[in-house]
């Protein structure tokens, strides 16, 4: 299993008319086997940005991304492989998956591309991919397009498709934002599920933050393309030191302190 | 409940007649009183903005109101059977008495139309009386009114950004100074901090005009917070009404109760959810089946 650090980490956007934009400021993290962290923050805060530069859709304007203490490589086979230990659930399942394709042609690319089986073995690893995302009968849903599933069943198979290659950190991007509340529980429990048995290190973005200490360990606040507060979930959001923490905990709906007089 | 009552919605049925029919709104019985915050909770599908839409006559076939009757209290002290409202009368009802802040209201405004012309409309189709001078007018206090700035009445919609185009959406709501708001989803594409100062700027209008509203949302926690009362709806059936605190305290229906506890605590106890889930026995999975 491998270990994703991100060190000084800076990302300039040119604005036309305007100077620079700094998106992310001198950012630092290491996501290890096994842990989760929160990214939270408001929108235009940095978040997505950082979560491109992961997955390489984005290049860092200064700093490090390194995989085991090696740098990314940029192009080629080396590329590759890092993509293959570092993949990414999109925030819309309604728009990842191509609506042409049954969905196991979405399990079948990677698992071909990072030559994770063979032509003869496909079958069998697609439907067990399926089963771990609990999509069953997985011989039956394999043939299903997309516009046959509800969206908490499409973020599965979005789920599988970054499970197939076997990797070791998982980018999830608002996971469950674009799904109904009532089955959002269940794909986060997956997902935690998942990086309980195969050990991923799991980076999860979101500006929920009652979701972000349940399913984290760690919290990073982001205000402005910088990281304000970090620290075990618990106390981030407890005992919050930052200013804008508090204002992020104190926006965020809470009936329990509501209603807490007795 | 007599005099304050505004809405009173009664075994409202709406069924779309397809090949195969769907009942969506089921049996509705509804009172609304003059000035509350009614939350209307569910998920997708069961019928909350049908609800809405029939309330405003806005349904298209193959939608259509099967039995039951919405009449509108007036507070000018006469009945309004909204049912039975022709074309011309519907244009009279319609804005003036009940407004409707739309789901993904962000995008609802016309790109190529500056906000002073899409505020004016409203007068002019709704106040024809009215010089350009005072719609104008009426159109920057609006603006003032909801936070966003009367220097953005020669802006167009792709410049401001998505939590000043709900505002605009509300200000439009809010123009003919309407009995009732229906606002569906207006901050769920928000994040915590606009949705806020939004929510904020809803109850401060309301205690200073006196509207109504009905408040759309799948968001819960949110909901027992702003709510007076909230009604849960299932497959289109209202299963629950009642207080926003008893609802978080002593919810009746099994729905509800799956419902709040599909959110995780803030601050509770670690692991914890809203409706503190007492019956350890239950299940994390069990909960959100």
């Amino acid at each position: 299993m491998s270990t994703l650090e991100f060190r000084n980490v800076s990302k300039e956007y040119r604005v036309r008319g305007a100077s620079k934009l700094k998106a992310v400021d001198d950012v630092s993290f290491s996501l290890e086997p096994g842990k989760t962290i929160a990214l939270v923050g408001q929108s235009g805060s940095g978040k997505s940005t950082i979560a491109k530069m992961l997955v390489q859709l984005e290049r860092p304007t200064s700093g490090e991304i390194l995989l085991d203490g090696k740098p990314v490589p940029r192009f080629g086979r080396g590329l590759r492989d890092y993509r293959r230990h570092v993949q990414m659930v999109f925030q819309d399942p309604f728009a990842s998956l191509n609506p042409f394709h049954p969905v196991e042609h979405h399990l079948e690319r990677p698992l071909l591309l990072h030559k994770r089986s063979t032509r003869a073995n496909l079958d069998a690893e697609i439907e067990q991919l399926l089963t771990r995302v609990q999509l069953t009968p997985a011989s039956e849903m394999r043939s299903r397009k997309p516009h046959e599933l509800s969206g908490g069943q499409r973020q599965r198979v979005a789920i599988a498709r970054a499970l197939a290659p076997k990797p070791s950190v998982l980018i999830a991007d608002e996971p469950v934002s674009m799904l109904d509340v009532s089955i959002r529980l269940g794909v986060l429990n997956l997902l935690g599920d998942l990086q309980r048995e195969e050990n991923l290190g799991v980076l999860y973005i979101t500006h929920d933050l009652a979701t972000a200490r349940h399913f984290s360990d760690e919290i990073m606040v982001l205000y402005k393309g910088v990281v304000v507060e970090s620290g075990p979930a618990d106390d981030v959001i407890l005992n919050p030191q930052h200013d804008y923490t508090k204002r992020l905990r104190d926006a965020s709906p809470n009936p329990e302190s509501q209603f807490a007089t007795p | 409940m007599t005099d304050d009552t505004l809405l009173s919605i009664r075994d409202y049925n709406i069924v779309y007649e397809t090949e195969r029919p769907v009942h969506a709104v089921r049996d509705v019985n509804l009172k609304l009183q003059r000035g509350e915050i009614l939350g209307l909770a569910g998920e997708s599908g069961c019928g909350k903005t049908t609800l809405a839409y029939g309330i405003n006559r806005l349904l298209r076939p193959p939608a259509v109101i099967r039995t039951g009757s919405a009449i509108l209290h007036d507070k000018g002290g006469y009945d309004i059977d909204i049912n039975a409202l022709k074309v011309k009368e519907l244009r009279e009802y319609r804005w003036d008495k009940v407004s409707m802040v739309f789901q993904g209201a962000m995008n609802a405004l016309n790109p190529v139309i500056s906000i002073e012309k899409q505020l004016g409309d409203i007068f002019s189709t709704h106040r024809p009386q009215m010089s350009k001078a005072d719609r104008r007018e009426e159109s920057a206090g609006l603006l003032d009114l909801i936070g966003v700035g009367r220097d953005r009445l020669r802006s167009f919609p792709h410049e401001l950004s998505g939590g000043m185009r709900q505002r605009v959406m509300i200000a439009m709501a809010l123009a003919l100074k309407p009995q009732l708001m229906i606002m569906d989803e207006p901050t769920t594409a928000l994040d915590v901090l606009v949705q806020r100062d939004i929510l904020q700027e809803i109850s401060e209008l309301r205690s200073q005009f006196g509207f109504s509203v009905i408040f759309i949302t799948h968001d819960l926690p949110l909901l027992l917070e702003i709510s007076d009362r909230i009604a849960v709806m299932l497959q289109g059936e209202i299963v629950e009404l009642g207080t926003a605190e008893r609802i978080f305290r002593r919810p009746d229906h099994v729905y509800t109760e799956r419902l709040l506890q599909s959110f995780p605590s803030l601050t509770g106890e670690r692991g914890g959810f809203i409706r503190s889930g007492n019956d350890e026995t239950r299940t994390k999975d069990e909960a959100i089946v």
